[in-house]
């Protein structure tokens, strides 16, 4: 019946205003969500580069004229950006690393049917409800000799020479960060992983332990491959995120002990935050754009290569 | 039978382990928020106190300014949430169902804002909103956090539009309804679960946001929940008992929308992370 409806339509033009009507109908529908992005992302966006070439501080009303690269000049001389860099590093691979293999590890332990399987999952995906700021608070407590746990049992267990605090000592202050960041991201990796697990054809497995094929054998030839896109895809993608994810540093060590814990992106925040130098935060956050650029432009393609595998 | 006992054991096990390392410190949470004063360094490292008190729960109500961030916090939140649920059906629904032009440049538009470091158009923003008079204010930020949630709240939408067939409202606008009264009436109706996750998301996202409300909001007044949290935490670092309670009451809304979308959590996540 559409069909014919459809069909039917070219015999009697419609007229011109009627035309206008329907080809501008999906951009009315997804005029106010474009007007907010644009307004609130993409203008500020720009505008944010333009900063990054101006002299910009907020507590000096003379400034705000054009200085060109200076700011890039002063970056290439600061090796707080440079340790920052080089913690940014760290701070992703550790998480993410960490985040994907307990997560692929739930995954995994969720995606064979037991007593009680939805209690479970809603308790171990809870921590992913717990705000950011408070994982970070509540970590940072836990980590404190004065009211947490932690610094004790470390203490007796031999790992520490007295209770003192982790995020304090600048040898191992990053830790305490990565801990808090992996205890909050393990349900993401574990929630993605066991969607894609349950999509995979059961009777596969069937077949294959037919055929006396072990578990080991199971895992490494039906489930590996059939995680594979999900798992390329989700790694990827969270790698960007995390490593501008300041929350958890800003809130438990402000980038201290001695800018131990300072990634790229909290020292973006404290540039603009405590300092109010807006065009310097601005530079260090076009250079970090930059870098995730790339970065992304590999994400791109791999997602088309893999489209087109399909 | 045996052989089957020890794999069984084990993955009981490594369940267990699992829920413990979730649950401690939001355990570790609720018991120093109902420890007295008196005991909470005698026991220090005690699993449960001798003696429990609600007082820390009664002062962080009386006594500080914490109603306040929480009132504002669930407007902030609220406000966001309906929102961008109203924009990401309008925008998701146009992807789900038209073929236009210029598709393919807003979903890659919505892509790249998903890419880059939000924390770049702090200072931006800052400047923006500054002389509009919108810093230190509520509507700042529902403005800001809408935008921030729109491009993820839409793809999920999408998603759930895709789900519904578009024989429905095809049969509807033949009967002579106009798209947007068969959009409304027939279709909305049918992604109820949908909106309702999609709700659910953005008041949990909007009410964990840190980075910009400490930008833009100075002052208890307009401070919502992390800022009012944080401010008490560097100024008065020796009161754990109340910080763990107001804690534990921060977590109480993010947790009632955690157990009301949970079911669509997978769904969700995935749409977020893998398709968009």
């Amino acid at each position: 019946m559409s069909v014919a409806a459809t069909r039917g339509a070219p015999y009697h033009r419609k007229p011109w205003l009627k035309r206008m009507a329907d080809s501008s109908e999906p951009y009315l529908y997804s005029a106010p969500a474009l007007i907010l992005i644009v307004v609130v992302m993409l203008v500020p966006l720009v505008l944010g580069i333009s900063y990054a070439f101006r002299d910009i501080q907020l507590l000096n009303p003379f400034s705000g004229g054009y200085i060109g690269l200076e700011h890039f000049r002063a970056l290439g001389q600061d090796d707080a950006f440079y340790r920052a860099l080089k913690n940014t590093l760290w701070w992703t691979g550790a998480s993410v690393l960490l985040q994907f293999v307990f997560g692929l590890i739930l995954a995994l332990l969720l995606d064979r049917p037991f007593w009680g399987r939805g209690v479970v999952q809603a308790l171990v995906f809870l921590p992913w409800a717990v705000p950011s700021f408070l994982a970070g608070l509540n970590w940072a407590w836990l980590f404190n000799p004065v009211i947490g746990p932690l610094p004790h049992w470390f203490f007796a267990l031999g790992l520490m020479d007295e209770p003192g605090n982790l995020l304090s000592d600048p040898r191992y202050a990053m830790w305490g960060p990565i801990i808090a960041n992996v205890w909050w991201g393990i349900p993401f990796f574990a929630i993605t992983l066991l969607a894609a697990l349950q999509a995979i054809p059961r009777d596969l497995y069937e077949a294959a332990s037919i055929d006396g094929a072990n578990w080991f054998q199971r895992f490494s030839s039906i489930t590996l491959p059939f995680l594979a896109p999900t798992i390329a895809i989700t790694v990827l993608l969270r790698t960007v995120w995390i490593s501008n994810f300041a929350d958890l540093i800003v809130v438990m060590t402000g980038g201290g002990p001695a800018d131990r814990t300072q990634i790229v992106a909290s020292y973006i925040f404290t540039q603009a935050f405590k300092r109010l130098d807006f065009g310097y935060a601005s530079a260090i956050a076009l250079v970090l754009l930059g870098l995730l650029m790339i970065y992304s432009m590999l994400i791109i393609l791999l997602r088309q290569s893999l489209i087109n595998k399909d | 039978m045996r052989s089957s006992l020890l794999p069984t054991v084990a993955h009981r096990l490594a369940i267990f382990a699992y829920i413990i390392f979730a649950l401690f410190p939001l355990f570790w949470l609720l018991k120093v928020s109902v420890t007295p004063n008196d005991l909470l360094y005698s026991e220090g490292v005690r699993l449960w106190p001798s003696q429990t008190t609600f007082e820390h729960y009664a002062d962080v109500l009386r006594h500080s300014a914490f109603p306040t961030f929480f009132k504002n916090s669930v407007i902030v939140s609220g406000s966001t949430a309906i929102v961008v649920t109203i924009c990401a059906s309008l925008s998701g629904y146009a992807l789900s169902r038209f073929s236009f032009r210029t598709k393919y440049w807003i979903i890659a538009l919505m892509l790249l804002t998903q890419m880059f470091p939000l924390v770049m158009l702090v200072a931006p923003i800052f400047k923006i909103l500054s002389p509009l008079g919108l810093t230190n204010s509520l509507t700042g930020l529902v403005i800001v956090y809408s935008a921030f949630n729109v491009p993820f709240a839409t793809f999920l939408m999408q998603s759930f539009f895709d789900g519904i067939p578009k024989d429905l409202e095809e049969a509807a606008m033949i009967d002579g309804a106009t798209r947007f009264v068969a959009f409304r009436q027939i279709i909305l109706p049918l992604t109820l679960p949908g909106i309702a996750a999609t709700l659910g998301f953005v008041f949990t996202a909007a009410w964990s946001e840190l980075l910009f409300a400490l930008m833009l909001i100075n002052g208890n007044d307009a401070a919502t929940f992390p800022v009012g949290l944080l401010t008490f935490v560097s100024k008065f670092s020796v009161d754990f008992g109340q910080m763990m309670a107001a804690g534990i009451l921060a977590l109480i809304p993010a947790g009632f929308f955690f157990l009301l979308i949970q079911r669509y959590l997978v769904q969700g996540l995935t749409a977020g992370a893998v398709k968009g």
